[in-house]
């Protein structure tokens, strides 16, 4: 996103992946559109932390931990308080966005692999902390969602315009529509004088000071916002799988978000959605390779440095060196 | 008798930019020569082609074998090369600085110990000072000394008289020319200050825009007319 | 008192172990700028070497030691170059995630080869206890407070007064200009990286004793222990690693029994706190020395 596009070509696209999207689950069965709900999700979170990462440039190991912030306000209040589960999202997406944003501001101290370490530090530590606050979060044992009213779509079926949908139908539109607006959201967000500011920080900290960019309003705005994407993504999490415990936000899956948006080359939608769907399937492709014990982790541990090796500006990279080739040869004379 | 070191029509870029475009030159054993010019006309590049520091092409001749590969080679080959901004190790001592002079040989050192005592007495008094602590100018005579350690069969200098005071750039030029009178050192000297170079050295190279422009002995070109108008201010 | 004096002695063993794996952190920091995040896997592929070439293969223990210490310092090396040394000089997120994937790969391939069971690691400090001003101190760490600290004063003398050790400070400092000596800078800091895998080694052969099983999680904890130790005591200080690292176990230790909402729960996040707030307040740790940002 580094030059404005015209409007139309970027607006078709878009319109594309949208039919695509609403089309989908006519070929698929009911395990794969749960699938393609997590992977959804997981672009939400992913698009959140291509604000941080891509734009201003702070690495974070720690993303799991605001979407266990998400996944937990939603958890709780669903049942401890009775609040309907779409209500309780853009309540996570405050409180993670919240509680982001408060850690963006001891966090300008820190710079490159400090940041990593920090990050690490507080994603590592967020099950056993979450273990220790049992009284608010079921410890152990988590939180059981599956077949409380406050779930939607559990109970009995719902219907939107006047279509009775599945669960797992539902639960992928719900998912889905909230990407799609996250993503529209994003784009708007960074358009204009903010994408502008926050390009600037990334590309160069000094020049961008020089110029009058407040960089820690704008590096601790690029926290709370990539948190409390987080956030929703971690309470869409909770929805989808409709269980909860200390488990479910591991230090692997802060791991994954990161590679997710190597892999999606830190810009467009499309590569969010190819980290989405890297996260979701590779646990499942490294079993597909052999069952013995800690097979999966070697595949994964070989694919990320492989990619490394290979994509140095992730799959979205390659789509846009593609592309510039294209506008090359289309200027010959 | 073949000269010490030679250059052959040796070019060298950094990206897209040509630093040198063909240089030819050489320096015999027991020489001072002096590379002038002003700035950006490849001076330190030449230095830095030399040892390895930069990829050229060309032909670099040492003691009439063929130079390849980096510093590492270079310095192997008897090259020492002072760069810009002296090269100290600023964290190490002094002492440290030294020996790591002597990297390359093998054996004692304890006689080229000695013989810096004996040009920089007081270097070895300080020898437990982190170098960075040093004065500019001591920073430079440690630079010296390091390179010494080794025993090279070349001394290259890379403006040995940035940032200093005129009287310690004058201190040091004398050391120099009194190490290649009393020792047989060769030197290699990449100079702004052409005035001064131009008294130390025997021969030296005009460089403009990465090629050489004029050569001569001091005395040649101290007399030539366009070289007195551009860089000796007279 | 004699409580207090144990949980001292035991913090400062297991310490010595955060601290010998910190301060194989800390070298390749220094050497090459890199926060190696698979230091505990690689420790623990080395630990489970010497496991298999005593229990499996009836090796006597310090030829098997021996001969860990040399595999483990070829994997280190060998390491650095394939894998590190092509990724090292560009963007510090793609190190990151590659020293992620190795921890990842490690940790997997520990569990294949040897994965499932849990199996006890011989040491050569006998388990009984001796007497001490009338607290019973366990050998096994003091063996390994000795242990530790000799490892540190060998590396010690190897920077200061060997032409190696001297050649790799100066790699790590001013690689540039170490090339213009004839220093070989790649090798160097291989080197390092070798040196980093033998600590690592001996810092789980430490561990897994005291912690009465080998599994392949061994060192998981224990290198966030260790970066806490790094971090507290300056990512560039190698003496701070080492008093980072007794200091935290002591500290760990005795916060854990006697603070009560810390118990033994929170011993890792207590660790992990010490991490951001060390990060936060003095970011270059105890010894290290502060980074002018030059603009």
């Amino acid at each position: 996103m580094s030059r404005l596009p015209r409007l139309a070509v970027p607006l078709a696209a878009f319109a594309v992946l949208a039919v695509a999207i609403v089309v989908m689950p006519a070929f698929l069965l009911g395990y794969r559109e749960q699938q393609a709900a997590y992977v959804g999700l997981y672009t939400i979170a992913l698009l959140g932390l291509n604000v941080l990462t891509g734009y201003t440039g702070q690495i974070s190991l720690g993303h799991g931990a605001f979407m266990a912030v998400g996944g937990y306000t939603t958890a709780i209040l669903m049942t401890d308080h009775g609040v309907k589960d779409i209500y309780t999202i853009p309540i996570a997406a405050v409180i993670a966005g919240g509680a982001g944003f408060l850690f963006g501001i001891p966090a300008l101290r820190l710079s490159g692999l400090y940041l990593a370490l920090a990050t690490f530090a507080v994603a590592v530590a967020t099950p056993a902390v979450i273990k220790k606050f049992e009284h608010f979060t079921g410890g152990g044992s988590g939180k059981n969602l599956f077949g409380s009213p406050e779930l939607t779509g559990s109970l009995h079926p719902v219907h939107v315009l006047g279509h009775p949908l599945s669960f797992y139908n539902w639960l992928y539109f719900l998912v889905w529509t909230i990407a799609l607006a996250s993503y529209v959201a994003i784009w708007l967000f960074l358009r204009g004088r903010v994408g502008r500011a926050l390009r600037a920080v990334r590309d160069s900290e000094t020049a961008a000071m020089s110029s009058g960019v407040s960089l820690a309003r704008y590096k601790t705005l690029a926290f709370g916002v990539s948190a409390a994407y987080a956030g929703v993504a971690g309470s869409l999490l909770v929805i989808v799988t409709t269980y909860v415990n200390p488990d479910t936000f591991p230090i692997g899956l802060s791991i994954f978000l990161l590679v997710g948006i190597v892999v999606g080359g830190l810009g467009s939608l499309l590569g969010m959605i190819a980290g989405g769907v890297l996260i979701e399937f590779l646990p499942f492709w490294a079993q597909d390779v052999s069952k013995s014990p800690g097979t999966p982790s070697v595949v994964y541990g070989v694919v990320l440095i492989a990619l490394m090796f290979l994509l140095p500006s992730g799959v979205a990279g390659l789509f846009r060196r593609v592309g510039e080739l294209r506008t090359h040869f289309k200027m010959k004379p | 008798m073949s000269p010490l070191l030679e250059l052959v029509r040796v070019e060298a870029r950094y990206g897209p930019v040509q630093a040198l475009r063909g240089i030819s030159l050489d320096v015999n054993e027991g020489e001072v020569v002096a590379i002038l010019g002003a700035n950006g006309a490849g001076k330190t590049t030449t230095l830095r082609a030399v040892s390895g520091t930069v990829r050229r092409s060309g032909t670099i001749r040492l003691a009439g074998k063929t130079l390849r590969g980096g510093p590492e080679r270079a310095a192997r080959a008897g090259i020492a090369h002072v760069p810009e901004g002296r090269g100290t190790f600023a964290e190490l001592t002094v002492e440290e600085n030294l020996r790591l002079g002597a990297y390359v040989r093998r054996g004692s050192i304890k006689a080229d110990v000695d013989r810096v005592a004996d040009w920089f007495p007081w270097l070895i008094e300080r020898g437990n000072q982190p170098a960075g602590t040093l004065s500019g100018g001591e920073q430079q005579m440690l630079a010296v000394a390091r390179a010494l350690m080794s025993r090279p069969r070349l001394l290259m200098l890379d403006e040995p008289s940035l940032g200093l005071a005129p009287l310690i750039v004058r201190e040091i030029f004398r050391i120099v020319r009194e190490l290649n009178e009393r020792d047989g050192l060769t030197v290699l000297v990449v100079e702004q200050d052409a005035r001064i170079a131009l008294d130390s050295a025997h021969r030296a190279y005009v460089l403009e825009v990465g090629e050489v422009k004029i050569t001569g002995t001091s005395a040649e070109l101290r007399g030539n007319e366009s070289v007195r108008q551009s860089y000796l201010g007279y | 008192m004699a409580s207090f004096l144990q949980q001292v002695v035991s913090g400062l063993a297991s310490g010595g172990i955060y601290g010998s794996l910190a301060l194989a952190l800390v070298l390749i920091h220094r050497a090459t700028g890199v926060i190696n995040f698979a230091q505990g896997e690689m420790a623990t592929f080395s630990t489970y070497i010497l496991w298999t070439l005593t229990a499996n293969h009836g090796w006597p223990y310090w030829p098997a030691l021996a001969f860990t210490l040399a595999i483990s310092f070829a994997g280190g090396v060998g390491v650095h170059q394939l894998v590190v040394r092509p990724v090292e000089r560009g963007s510090l997120l793609r190190v990151v995630i590659v020293t992620i994937g190795l921890l990842l790969m490690l940790n997997g391939l520990v569990n294949r080869i040897w994965g499932g069971s849990q199996h006890s690691l011989y040491s050569p400090f006998p388990t009984r206890t001796i007497d001490v001003a009338g607290v019973a101190v366990s050998i096994q760490d003091i063996g390994t407070i000795g242990v530790s600290i000799g490892v540190v004063i060998v590396l010690w003398l190897f920077f200061q007064f060997t032409k190696v050790g001297l050649a790799l400070r100066a790699a790590a400092t001013n690689p540039a200009e170490a090339r213009l000596i004839g220093v070989r800078v790649p090798w160097m800091l291989g080197l390092g990286w070798g040196l980093a895998a033998m600590l690592g080694a001996i810092a789980g052969a430490l561990a897994a004793p005291s912690l009465a099983s080998l599994d392949p999680n061994l060192m998981q904890a224990t290198l966030i222990y260790a970066f806490a130790a790094a971090v507290l005591g300056g990512i560039d200080s190698p003496a701070g690693a080492v008093v980072g690292g007794l200091l935290l176990g002591v500290g760990l230790n005795l916060l854990g029994v006697y603070v009560d909402f810390i118990g033994a729960e929170l011993r890792l996040p207590a660790a992990l706190a010490v991490i951001l707030v060390v990060l936060l307040v003095r970011p270059s740790g105890l010894f290290g020395k502060t980074v002018v940002k030059r603009v």
